[in-house]
């Protein structure tokens, strides 16, 4: 906290106090965030139109896990998301929010397809069972 | 840590009163610890952009509700055309590399705010508007492309749902736009300011986190909809 604290009056001491409240922007983490997320992006693509694996079950696991990891990769380089912003206090929203975006999509779909399976088997076709 | 010194100034009735005492404390300098207080912020010094974060985490919510709605309609085709048939990939990927290329430009622009080059801000600014207004061209091309083949959001819930979610995202790049030539028309009238500094903060803020979202969408969406 004390070193958060000088950290801040050192930058005001030389640019006066009004960008002491801004985040700092690099080139070279703007660049290292612009080159993973061209590698993330090209990625998925390639794998999806190179039909690179047989199953689509592993394709569709890939992508997800490469969305994934780009979508932190973009949260630290881009947004200057870390422990650090606004006293941790960002984050800890960002937590929140993961948890309840968690909650939405994850009990959505769980709950739909348990009303799909158990509640209009008229409508379907006969179940399958999962392997 | 304020109760070994409480006792020394009568006029403190406790130490519960110290943050909203402030003007009247000018007497009780010698309580030197109990200074903590007031001197130091109780909250953070930048309050603007925690509060524009916390509005983009309920905009993160409003997305989260439409991917759910995706996720569960996705695949209820009613007979209609599958993501399969109507998905144009190379066309996402043009638009994937305008969005990317332009949060990159946009990162651009703010080096030149932290220069204080308020003519290479806005050149960038300039950039970054046009690469999303390309990107809204695609997909309005996409979008005029589904609706000619019959393939509009009243065919089935998995259209609906689709048109729901990306036109949303493109509603955000729309405003995203409309806010970069409010910021250039600012920053060419009233220059580098503190206010136009943090709002241009505020508007990279709001563009990463579009990139973010559609880099859900295209996950999700398209790459996922196109596999059998």
């Amino acid at each position: 906290m004390s070193a958060h604290d000088t950290a801040l009056g050192d930058a005001g001491a030389h640019d006066h106090d009004e960008d002491e409240e801004l985040p700092h922007s690099t080139f070279s983490g703007y660049m290292t965030g612009f080159v993973l997320a061209v590698a993330l992006t090209a990625l998925p693509f390639w794998i999806v139109m190179g039909s690179v694996f047989h199953r689509s079950g592993v394709t569709a696991a890939a992508i997800l896990l490469i969305g994934a990891v780009q979508i932190v990769v973009h949260m630290i380089y881009f947004l200057h998301m870390d422990g650090k912003v606004q006293g941790g206090w960002s984050l800890l929203a960002l937590i929140f929010t993961i948890v309840l975006v968690a909650i939405a999509l994850s009990g959505s779909i769980w709950v739909m397809y348990h009303l799909n399976e158990n509640m209009m088997p008229g409508m379907m076709q006969p179940m399958h069972n999962p392997p | 840590m304020s109760d070994t010194t409480a006792p020394n100034p009568p006029p403190l009735t406790g130490p519960g009163a110290g943050p909203f005492s402030g003007d009247g404390r000018s007497n009780g300098q010698a309580a030197g610890p109990l200074q903590f207080l007031v001197r130091t912020a109780h909250h953070s010094p930048n309050g603007t952009l925690l509060g524009f974060w916390l509005y983009l985490m309920s905009d993160c919510l409003v997305f989260a509700c439409l991917f759910a709605a995706y996720g569960v309609l996705g695949r209820r085709y009613a007979d209609g055309p599958t993501g399969a048939e109507v998905f144009e990939l190379p066309l996402v990927a043009l638009n994937t590399s305008l969005l990317l290329l332009s949060s990159i430009t946009y990162g651009f622009a703010m080096l030149e705010m932290q220069k204080r080059r308020p003519r290479a801000l806005l050149g960038w600014l300039a950039v970054t508007g046009l690469l999303g207004a390309a990107f809204i061209g695609v997909e309005l091309h996409e979008f005029a492309g589904l609706i000619h083949d019959g393939a509009g959001p009243w065919r089935s819930a998995f259209l609906s749902s689709f048109f729901a979610l990306v036109g949303t995202h493109g509603l955000h790049v729309t405003c995203g736009i409309i806010w970069i030539i409010t910021m250039m028309t600012q920053v060419g009238k009233y220059g580098l300011n503190a206010a136009n500094r943090r709002r241009l903060v505020c508007l990279s803020m709001f563009w990463h986190f579009l990139d973010v979202v559609w880099i859900g969408v295209f996950t999700f969406v398209y790459l996922m909809g196109v596999l059998p």
